[in-house]
């Protein structure tokens, strides 16, 4: 009887699960599926699978706004905003978590708060700050700006993986003669490889799909690919087959990131709660 | 060079003092053990003069110098920690070559050290591996590597020993004895176990909750100690007390008598009791002997003795040797 009813639970989980990877990915397989169409043929669902494919939708989005372009601001900036945000994390997570003091965590409190306040609302002083520094269309603003945003997310998350490291090593080090810098870079980011390197991963993705700061601090020469999607997103005309292969081209790359690193980037997310 | 100075040496986490006042001259060259119960502040003490923890107040000295303010780096002491806390993902040989790295000495110098430290230690064949691939003991010896492939003004063990099983932790015991006599340098050794610190020991600090309680050789502290304390945590099996009526006869408030310093006898003696429980060790026995009107005690005697649990038996302590205490604990020496 119990082993019937873990069954008949198992074959419900499953299902259920699939139900809802399918409706999560519904709308990406889509958007690739509509991107294969000409304009006209996309938007007639009556007959979708009757319409023939093609991959012109393509071909016209790389002439009309260079791809390739776009595709290295995007690398740039996600990955330059992730190892300055490893730059400052590092030592701030190791303080936090080796030198804590009895404000500590209010501190890394306060930072996880800054991430529930609306970006929006800081556009404007941030947008004239830039503007007045000459960050705007600037891969180092949005570097430095990005950086900022999942700063609290690296400390928090470098913080959990340096709470696993026994202080006693740590202080092996500085026995040894170790400097700070020395006692950083020797010890303690060797061992903690797997943590930071699952931080990296997150952090580009998050910075990859980031934008709202994207949108708003650029125009032509930094624009990543979010800006090359939205400028087929339009009230007007029909757009819908080039925005699909716009969208297709831009997410493409770190899909694939995320499927090589899953298995990285799962036990980074769980890690501290699964010792 | 390495002598060790303390110098009223005040540690407080918050309001709570650790170490309330200590002070302590080590010799160049000795070999003391910090002994006392556990959480009396012993590691404490030896991370105040690591560098590894911050005085509250006071000074500390090495080689005359102060030192009080310096970090850990600039201390040149080496430390063996209970853990061992080796770097897991260096290998041996860089483990033990890490202080030397860290010193700017050149590989090929590194490397030559490495392998003299290694094959005094007997880790030459070990080299190559990472610490999760060695037992317990070779961890032990890495740790000790590591600590002299340098030459340290000093070398500070806190409880290396106590992760290791008895049979290792005898041999290690002869071994790290048998080191400081290679390199006569200062070396500091924590431990809970007396018996380490007898046994290893030039000098002893004993610590009662954050005190120093005497500070002298194991042959003094076993045959003069300062106090009650003392007296009770030094030897094995522990003195036995005896403070009312009988400790009056002898003019004090309290009196102590070792185990080893009692007579048994099943015929008389000064004090009746009867057999608890008799442990039979061979080349001892353990009795422990409900004695009328005073409580338990226990008494060594050598060889086998044909004594069993509800026997009655006497006691008598030997006068020369009954330790005499005031009502505050303090030794009371001419009789
Ligand atoms: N960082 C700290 N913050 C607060 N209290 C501390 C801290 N470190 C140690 N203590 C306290 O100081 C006292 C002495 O600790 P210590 O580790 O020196 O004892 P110990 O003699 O080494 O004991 P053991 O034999 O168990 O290792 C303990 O009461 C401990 O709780
Ligand atoms: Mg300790």
């Amino acid at each position: 009887m119990a082993r019937a009813a873990s069954t008949q639970r198992k074959v419900t989980v499953t299902i259920v699960a699939w139900v809802v990877a399918l409706v999560i990915f519904f709308p990406i397989l889509w958007t690739v599926l509509t991107s294969f169409k000409s304009e006209g043929d996309a938007i007639n669902i009556s007959h979708f699978f009757q319409t023939p494919w093609s991959i012109e939708s393509y071909f016209e989005v790389q002439s009309r706004s260079d791809y390739f372009r776009h595709f290295f601001n995007s690398v740039i900036i996600s990955v330059g905003s992730t190892l300055l945000a490893l730059l400052f994390s590092i030592p701030a997570a190791w303080s936090m978590a080796f030198a804590p003091t009895s404000r500590t965590r209010d501190i890394m409190m306060w930072m996880l708060s800054t991430k529930m306040m609306p970006a929006v609302g800081v556009l404007v002083p941030i947008y004239l700050i830039f503007k007045t520094l000459g960050l705007l269309d600037n891969a180092w603003g949005l570097m430095i700006v990005l950086m900022l945003m999942n700063l609290p997310i690296v400390i928090w998350m470098l913080y959990t993986y340096f709470k696993e490291i026994p202080v006693d090593i740590l202080e092996a080090a500085r026995m040894d003669g170790a400097t700070l810098g020395k006692e950083l870079v020797y010890v303690l980011v060797p061992m903690a490889v797997p943590g930071i390197a699952s931080t990296l991963l997150l952090n580009i993705i998050l910075a990859w799909n980031e934008a709202f700061w994207t949108l708003n601090l650029t125009a032509a020469n930094a624009a990543p690919l979010t800006a090359f999607i939205a400028s087929y997103s339009s009230p007007e005309g029909l757009f819908w087959a080039k925005l699909s292969a716009a969208s297709t081209l831009a997410i493409a790359p770190i899909l694939v990131l995320g499927w090589i690193s899953q298995k990285q980037l799962v036990r980074g997310l769980t890690f501290g709660a699964v010792k | 060079m390495g002598s060790i100075q303390l110098q009223h040496v005040n540690k407080s986490f918050g309001a709570h003092a650790v170490i309330p006042d200590a002070s302590l001259t080590i010799e160049d060259g000795e070999f003391v053990v910090f002994v006392g119960p556990s959480g009396c502040g012993k590691s404490t003490l030896l991370r105040l003069i690591a560098g590894l923890e911050d005085t509250t107040s006071g000074e500390i000295l090495l080689d005359g110098r102060d030192m009080t303010a310096a970090p850990p780096a600039k201390r040149e002491l080496a430390m063996v920690f209970q853990s061992y806390a080796l770097y897991p993902h260096m290998t041996v040989a860089q483990n033990i070559g890490f202080p030397l790295k860290m010193a700017g000495m050149d590989k090929a110098a590194i490397d030559a050290k490495v392998k003299e430290a290694a094959a005094t230690l007997n880790l030459s064949s070990y080299l190559d591996r990472r610490p999760r691939n060695l037992s317990g003991g070779q961890r032990q010896r890495v740790a000790i590597g590591r600590a002299i492939v340098r030459q340290p003004k000093a070398f500070l063990f806190d409880e290396p020993l106590s992760n290791l099983d008895a049979a290792l932790r005898v041999n290690m015991r002869l071994e790290i004895s048998e080191l400081h006599q290679q390199l006569k340098t200062t070396m500091i050794y924590v431990t809970h176990d007396q018996v380490e610190a007898m046994t290893m020991a030039d000098r002893i600090v004993v610590l009662n909750a954050g005190n120093i309680e005497q500070f002298g050789t194991p042959m003094e502290l076993y045959r003069t100690p300062a106090n009650r304390f003392v007296a009770g945590f030094i030897g094995s099996p522990k003195m036995n007390f005896v403070d009312g009526a009988e400790a009056a006869k002898h003019g004090a408030a309290a009196i102590g008598v070792r185990p080893e310093h009692m007579q048994v006898s099943t015929s008389a003696g000064a004090w009746k009791g009867t057999v608890g429980v008799a442990e039979h060790l061979g080349s001892d026995t353990f009795l422990h002997v409900n004695v009328d009107g005073l409580g338990l005690m226990t008494v060594r005697t050598e060889g086998e003795k044909q004594l069993h649990h509800g026997d009655t038996v006497w006691l008598t302590p030997d006068p020369a040797r009954i330790y005499r205490f005031d009502k505050d604990g303090r030794s009371l020496r001419a009789n």
